[in-house]
């Protein structure tokens, strides 16, 4: 039998074919921006995450919030292998009729947190259930995912403020660090350089890893909070489009759906059967 | 209404672990005795409206009671989007209550004035929408606040408005008040809201010195609006006039209006209000009064031209 790392790359692998499939099939969706946060959520939801399909409603559960709402179709290939709804609801994605769309849901997903899409909301909403944990003695951990170009948002900057005042070190901040957003390079655009000092001076406490290393991921993300009463920020440094060559570190891709030859391509390289 | 919505806000804290009170760098004073008495449950996010909502609702989706408070412009329209996808969306149990409604903060100018706030938030699905003339109401419709389920925007005047009732009453949401009516025969009846009404009151007793006799309704609720109500008024007078202290597009205004063209009412209707601008001029809130056409001589003066072309 294989070892434990090993399985969950190998489960990676999975939920990118699956992303894939299930963007091509749905007819549009953000795919390297999801592809570039698989690592991180297969990190979280397979080994530290206190969540499952019995206890979405426990109110001591561990939350997730996905504030890149933009790549939530990986959110929706974890939750489903770990049976949170049944997996046949991925190959409606994006359809009539179907729960899933091209922002997560929250009333109607379930396991999803928070309706996200428009940026800069995820983190005040996750302060805010860090601060509920306080009020009410729970252990609970809030974990949330911010894509880099969402710190242009100011509302990302309030709550960083605020969690930082209220010694919130029930709180992570995950930063899908891939340096592009929807035009171009960030340093092209509006840099968010020097991101790590930023969130220092805010008063977090911040580490860096490889954001496609699940073993280093989990590793932070089991040695929580990284100082006590601080807010923990992991920057996790990563490829938008991660496993398809040619979507790799490239700004054109970010809503854009491949050709057939370029599908085939895709295909090889995710180790999808092109039927 | 201020105090009177703190008061409401500290008993309901007293009876009800879950609630909190949030505001954004404002209160000073008026807040004192419910943070004395719970420390713990008292926010203040500092010049922050956006993330005030956020965490809010965050809060909220945990079983807490957020009644987050501070200047409505800032409120409902720095927040706006916090309000929408995280609390409207997500069908967060926030209440949004906001202080300086209308051009009751007269010379601080329209950045400070609440005069579309009504339109907006009566746009939101799910939300309930309040609009109290007084303190009495105000804590009726705190109490009411809380006992709802779901987002409520609650719109404050300032602390020491007059009160408009005599005696206690049954309050209902979505039900307006009848507060003035013809002996027998009305000419016009006149829908108001807010802090506004004390105006409306005065007109109401000068059109009757010159044989005018108007039915006067408070519309504490402006979401759900009271259709019955309207469509009774209306059908009984064919003039119907509304004063809001507020833009005549999509606050009380609007809501009468659609209620009526939807119901295949024929009326002669007017609607009184900021005709489409920002409150203009300084001065008292007298002075803003009247030069904002919302005086009681100026509803006086309307009222006599929509019941002569009748």
């Amino acid at each position: 039998m294989r070892d434990r790392p090993n399985l969950l790359n190998d489960k990676a692998e999975e939920i990118r074919r699956s992303i894939f499939k299930m963007i091509c099939d749905g007819g549009g969706g953000h795919i390297p921006a999801s592809l570039s946060i698989v690592e991180i959520l297969v990190a979280l939801y397979y080994e530290v995450l206190n969540v499952t399909p019995a206890t979405i409603c426990d109110p001591g559960r561990d939350r997730f919030i996905l504030s890149k709402g933009h790549a939530c179709v990986t959110l929706y290939a974890v939750l489903a292998d770990l049976g949170f709804f049944d997996k046949s609801a991925l190959d409606t994605f994006g359809r009539r009729g179907s729960i899933l769309g091209g922002h997560p849901d929250m009333l109607k997903i379930p396991g999803v947190e928070a309706s996200t899409g428009a940026l800069g909301h995820g983190l005040p909403f996750g302060a805010g259930i860090a601060m509920a944990a306080k009020m009410d003695n729970r252990d609970f951990k809030v974990f949330v995912v911010m894509g880099d170009g969402e710190c242009q948002e100011g509302s990302v900057w309030e709550a960083a403020m605020f969690a930082a005042q209220h010694r919130l070190d029930n709180l992570c901040v995950i930063i899908d660090y891939n340096r592009l957003q929807a035009m171009d390079e960030l340093d092209k655009i509006v840099s968010v350089s020097p991101l790590a000092d930023k969130w220092r001076a805010f008063g977090w406490q911040v580490k860096e890893a490889d954001g496609h290393n699940i073993k280093k991921l989990v590793d932070l993300c089991t040695a929580l909070p990284f100082q006590p009463k601080k807010p923990s920020m992991i920057i996790a440094n990563t490829i938008k489009g991660k496993g398809v060559s040619f979507m790799e570190n490239e700004p054109i891709w970010h809503y854009r759906m491949p050709n057939g030859q370029e599908m085939r391509v895709a295909c090889n390289e995710l180790g999808i059967d092109p039927k | 209404m201020r105090n009177a919505y703190i008061d409401a806000l500290y008993e309901l804290a007293g009876k009800d672990e879950r609630v909190l009170a949030l505001v954004a760098d404002n209160g000073a004073i008026v807040y004192d005795k419910f943070r004395a008495a719970y420390p713990g449950r008292f926010i203040n996010f500092g010049i922050a409206e956006a993330n005030m909502i956020g965490v809010a609702a965050g809060l909220a989706s945990c079983g807490k009671v957020p009644f987050t408070y501070t200047i409505a412009s800032f409120l409902t329209m720095r927040a706006f989007e916090q309000i929408r996808n995280d609390v409207c969306m997500q069908r967060m149990n926030v209440k949004l209550v906001g202080i300086g409604a209308g051009f009751v903060y007269s010379n601080l100018g329209a950045t400070h004035h609440a005069t579309i706030d009504m339109s907006i938030m009566r746009a939101l699905p799910g939300m309930t929408v309040f609009s109290p003339s007084g303190p009495l109401e105000a804590r009726k419709i705190t109490k009411e606040a809380a006992r709802i389920d779901g987002p409520v925007y609650i719109r404050l005047s300032v602390g020491g408005s007059p009160e408009i009732y005599e005696a206690d009453y049954e309050f209902e949401t979505g039900k307006g008040v009848i507060l003035r009516d013809g002996p027998e025969t009305v000419d016009a009846a006149i829908f108001t809201t807010g802090g506004i009404i004390t105006e409306v009151l005065k007109a109401h007793g000068e059109l009757r010195h010159m044989g005018i006799n108007a039915r006067v309704v408070n519309v504490h609720t402006i979401k759900p609006i009271d259709k019955d109500i309207i469509i009774a008024s209306a059908a009984k007078t064919r003039v119907v006039i509304t004063v809001e202290e507020h833009s005549i597009i999509g606050g009380l205004g609007s809501a009468v209006a659609e209620v009526i063209a939807e119901n295949g009412i024929a009326a002669r209707f007017k609607r009184i209000g900021l005709q489409g601008v920002f409150a203009g001029g300084y001065g008292t809130y007298d002075d803003m009064k009247e030069m904002n056409g919302l005086s009681a001589n100026a509803i006086v003066s309307e009222t006599i031209d929509c019941v002569n072309m009748k």
